[in-house]
């Protein structure tokens, strides 16, 4: 295996589980506070989903030679990044539609063509989380739905959550192809399948109509059905924004790190606990041998 | 001494009589964790109806490279297919 494909792979993999285990904190905000006991069953169920994500992603990542622990002190001390959609906050139930219909509903169509990925465990995984991100995007989906026919002020939360996280959304899929750095030799190693364009002109296409469907407003003047091109017309994210949020400015970065932290800090004691039990129940099965 | 939990990899029957089939694998301190935690990673939706467990440095594997010397043999040995033999039709089914 070429050395660059390894070390590629290794932060596109490695970045993407981080994404995966970051992107529990800005739904498990809402778990304690989810308006019915069936929806806090669901956004449960759609966070352990997520974990399982970053496991998978994980264990794809260690068969190319790093460790778990590794790759788990790099996102703890920032050397590794995480997708930036996760440094906004979830400030209203609505979010957590906005989230899954939008976030996910992106994500999808980012992880659908890598599930033909030239290196086989990390299309195997895309292969179990795409399966399961259907059921993400559609319980977002039907959150919103709830909202957006619901009170007028649970229809100005829904219309409120698609202003803040739509642009946010654009961005999931990077800048645009003309600046993206990396795009020609992952595009080569089959690693990157579609370029970032491409696919976020897919995303708003598939999402208009949907918005529309919800009776909420556009969340840009911009956006226009575009006859020549069988397409909508849309306003560029201001990357500018884009590009200080990776810096580290977003709104929640150093509240996202310091929970990842605190989380990894908290379960040592676990973590050593049963690693010690583990070892004495062995030390006494070979002794009693 | 770094305290890593070692990896499993996990091997799920699912539900329709077939054999076990490597999933993945995970981190775990003993074999009971792993299948506990395989239980969480693996089988969220009814994925199977049995799991096991094997500590990944319990487990050879032969060398890609040596992919020749291993599998060419079978190649020349075509005689072993059952459609390398001629059955006129009049024999009927075989
Ligand atoms: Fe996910
Ligand atoms: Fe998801």
């Amino acid at each position: 295996m070429p050395a660059g494909y390894r070390k590629t792979l290794i932060r596109q993999i490695g970045q993407h589980a981080h994404s995966e285990i970051v992107g529990q904190l800005p739904e498990g905000n809402w778990i304690t506070r989810a308006p019915t006991l069936e929806r806090k069953a669901i956004l449960l169920a759609k966070v352990q989903d997520e974990a399982g994500h970053g496991l998978y992603l994980y264990c794809a990542a260690e068969t190319l030679g790093v460790s778990r622990d590794e790759l788990t002190e790099k996102l703890l001390d920032g050397r590794m990044k995480y997708s930036s959609i996760f440094n906004y906050p979830t400030l209203n139930w609505a979010d957590m539609g906005a989230v899954g219909w939008l976030v996910d509903g992106a994500a999808i169509l980012n992880q659908v063509p890598l599930q033909r990925t030239s290196f086989g465990p990390y299309a195997r995984a895309m292969v179990r989380v795409c399966k399961e991100e259907s059921f993400h995007a559609r319980q977002g989906f039907d959150v919103m739905r709830k909202m957006a026919t619901g009170t007028p002020a649970q229809q100005k939360m829904a219309q409120d959550a698609l202003n803040r996280l739509w642009f946010p959304a654009l961005m999931m899929f990077g800048p645009s192809d003309a600046e993206s750095t990396h795009s020609e030799q992952s595009m080569a190693w089959k690693i990157k399948m579609n370029s970032n364009d491409e696919l976020r002109q897919k995303f708003v296409d598939q999402t208009v109509p949907q918005i529309e469907f919800l009776g909420l407003e556009l969340p840009d003047a911009g956006i226009k059905w575009n006859e020549a091109r069988g397409s909508y017309d849309y306003s560029d994210p201001d990357w500018s924004k884009f590009f200080d949020v990776i810096q580290g400015n977003g709104p929640c970065n150093v509240d996202r790190l310091a929970a990842r932290n605190k989380a990894w800090k908290d379960g040592a004691w676990v973590r050593d606990g049963l690693l010690a039990h583990a070892r004495k129940k062995a030390a006494r099965k070979h002794a009693a041998e | 001494m770094k305290n890593e939990w070692p990896l499993w990899e996990v091997f799920i029957r699912g539900q329709h009589g077939l054999s076990h089939r490597h999933v993945g694998s995970l981190h775990a301190p003993d074999a009971e964790m792993a299948i506990k935690n395989a239980r969480d990673v693996y089988t969220r939706r009814n994925e199977g109806v049995s799991i096991w467990v094997v500590e990944a440095n319990n487990i050879t594997a032969s060398s890609p490279s040596n992919k020749g010397p291993l599998y060419e043999p079978a190649e020349s040995k075509v005689y072993r297919h059952p459609t390398f033999f001629d059955i006129p039709d009049e024999v009927g089914a075989m």
